[in-house]
């Protein structure tokens, strides 16, 4: 019997129990033990094939998690180029990320917007130094249900009226955007006020950085947005182009309309900045103490150069090739005056 | 007869009611299972559970947050058992029933209610930073075991005030202190109740994710933990990550995740509805 406990009365593990003494919770206790160790034993591979260029270390990344999948996808890939180098990648968001960062918690944040002052401070208060390099583009999607038959595009100035903090309770039916539109009342759905896509957003649009109007359906999770706009005839909403692309049946995309004529977010209007002004650049910051060590430094160089195919891979819009070269080269200056 | 009738349709119409109000939990659950065993069955093999975390929905498997899970559990259960127990043979066994006693009695019973981010704010302030642990498997045992230990401690009570009182007196009678009478029969008598307690414990401990992020739990760890002071994901984690990504991919991944730890919720609690079985026929006065 492989497993007596499930079976029955005279197991090993029920004899152990069974000693009326009090010996069971010592050997409970040494099971666990050996168990978490068995666990942890298990799957571990080393790979002994040391060649001379392989070095060890760690890289703690934590920050948004928008920026996470670009991370993880190269944090992936750079394992089978440097397996001894451990990688660990959080999601505590950008805010969150910034206060590990500045407390020198953490190596690498991923942000989804720049740095605050605020944060600057902080971070200067620690004697933090950094370098802000940006690894790619993300386009912000605004979309409605795809029985939604009257919309063509939006304007800047129609999304204000509607996301504006005056908005509230004032605003609330499709006539009040546009004349002809119909008079019904229109639902709004949106990222949390604790993301760095609605800071973006709102920055963009309204004109203020998380100043909006409070009464719209919020969720950290961007796939309960997905099902509630495609649930939703009237609703009007928001977030990241790459949830849009993996759900095009259930959603319709429209155009923003700034200076010019109405553009759709795509690839590449995204990134040849046409689509303005809802395409944002999204950013890694390196801290200075931590990119003299050979580890992260390794990571970053390898970030940069497989960007571009990488950062297409998992939905986002990797910036011109050029553009990374001086990144690229952003950080090696960063790297050369930080030895000195 | 008017009046019967009434009563009648007033008994059956309560009747009704209650079997709804059982099924009604049950149907809601036995949908939600159908659909996450429909949705991940599927995806789990050997692959699922060793393959670290990918980028690729299907290259993606759960080897770390599993293994962090398995982790977590024991050294929390290292922690809890033995400070849970002894505080529950104290307040049952040696404590004095003063005023003293009834405020611990009601905290006690007061934290076995308080939301568990709470517990991960405090252990953030106190095992992060303060006693710098940083965001290890140490740091997240202490919280997890700080969540569980009043759930512990009211099963040890409850445990050990259902042993009769017949028993401790025979052994004072045979001339046994009180040590060796808590030791070698009140405990033993009450150890079903106990262990079925620390395990239904252990099995919350299983599913919280609110105060491991709080204290820096991870989404995207590559390596297996060796020692307590690594840093680690589990499997709750790792699902709430699957689950907010866009591809359908890392939906089903999360699904089957769910699978997984549901079994180890199920197999624990398993074990306890066994051990209290056995403890039950055991144990005659």
């Amino acid at each position: 019997m492989k497993y007596p406990w499930l079976n029955g009365h005279k197991g090993t593990f029920a004899k152990i129990l069974n000693k009326k003494s009090m010996k069971f919770k010592a050997n409970l206790i040494l099971i666990l033990f050996a168990g978490s160790f068995l666990f942890s034993s298990c799957g571990q591979k080393k790979s002994d094939s040391e060649s001379e260029n392989q070095i060890d270390g760690e890289v703690k990344i934590d920050g948004s998690s928008t920026v996470y999948p670009i991370t993880e996808a190269i944090a992936e890939e750079f394992r089978a180029e440097q397996p001894d180098i451990q990688v660990t990648v959080g999601v505590s968001g950008t805010g969150g990320g910034f206060k590990k960062f500045c407390r020198g918690d953490i190596d690498i944040n991923d942000a989804s917007r720049p740095i605050k002052d605020k944060e600057k401070t902080s971070c200067s208060e620690e004697n933090i130094d950094f370098v802000e390099l940006t690894v790619a583009y993300d386009g912000l999607a605004v979309v409605v249900n795809p029985e939604n038959d009257w919309i063509d595009h939006f304007t800047v100035e129609e999304l204000k009226k509607i996301w504006e903090p005056s908005a509230q309770g004032e605003i609330t039916k499709w006539s009040q955007i546009r004349a002809g539109w119909p008079d019904e009342e229109f639902s709004l759905y949106g990222p949390g006020v604790a993301s760095g896509t609605y800071d973006y957003f709102t920055e963009a649009i309204v004109g203020e950085s998380g100043s909006s109007r409070g009464d719209y359906t919020a969720s950290e999770d961007d796939n309960v947005l997905v099902q509630g706009i495609s649930g939703d005839k009237n609703a009007i909403g928001f977030f990241g182009l790459a949830y849009f692309e993996e759900n095009q049946d259930k959603l319709k995309l429209i155009p923003v309309k700034h200076e010019g004529e109405p553009v759709l977010p795509s690839l590449e209007t995204v990134k040849s900045g046409e689509y303005s002004p809802l395409s944002r650049p999204i950013f890694i910051y390196v801290n200075r103490g931590a990119a003299n060590r050979p580890a992260v430094k390794a990571f970053v160089d390898f970030y940069l150069e497989v960007a571009p195919e990488l950062v297409q891979d998992v939905g986002y819009i990797p910036l011109p090739k050029d553009e990374y070269q001086k990144e690229k080269s952003e950080f090696e200056n960063f790297v050369q005056t930080a030895k000195q | 007869m008017t009046k019967l009738n009434q009563n009648r349709i007033i008994d059956s119409a309560f009747k009704y009611f209650g079997i709804f109000c059982t099924f009604f939990g049950l149907i809601v659950l036995a949908i939600f299972i159908f659909n996450i065993l429909a949705e991940g069955l599927q995806r789990i093999d050997w692959d699922f559970l060793t393959n670290l975390p990918s980028r690729r929905p299907a290259k993606a498997g759960i080897l770390t947050a599993w293994t962090g899970t398995a982790w977590i559990l024991g050294l929390t259960a290292i922690i809890s058992i033995p400070l849970g127990v002894a505080a529950g043979v104290y307040l049952e066994e040696y404590g004095k029933k003063n005023r003293l006693a009834s405020i611990i009695e009601i905290n006690i019973a007061n934290l076995a209610g308080v939301p568990s981010i709470i517990y991960g704010l405090l252990g953030l302030e106190i095992f992060v930073r303060t006693l710098n642990f940083g965001g290890s498997l140490l740091a997240g045992a202490f919280t997890l075991a700080l969540l569980i230990l009043p759930i512990i401690i009211v099963a040890t009570r409850e445990a050990l005030k259902a042993v009769p009182k017949s028993l401790r007196e025979a052994s004072f009678g045979m001339g046994a202190t009180k040590w060796q009478t808590i030791w070698y029969q009140t405990l033993p008598a009450a150890s079903g109740g106990i262990l079925t307690g620390i395990i239904l414990a252990l099995s919350r401990a299983v599913g919280e994710t609110a105060p491991l992020i709080v204290i820096g739990a991870l989404a995207y760890v590559p390596f297996v933990a060796t020692n307590p002071m690594d840093e680690f994901t589990v499997l709750p984690m790792q699902i709430f990550n699957w689950v907010s990504r866009p591809q359908h991919g890392f939906v089903v991944n999360a699904a089957a995740a769910i699978i997984i730890l549901l079994l180890i919720t199920f197999i624990m609690n398993g074990i306890a509805i066994y051990l209290r079985n056995k403890w039950q026929k055991k144990v005659n006065w």
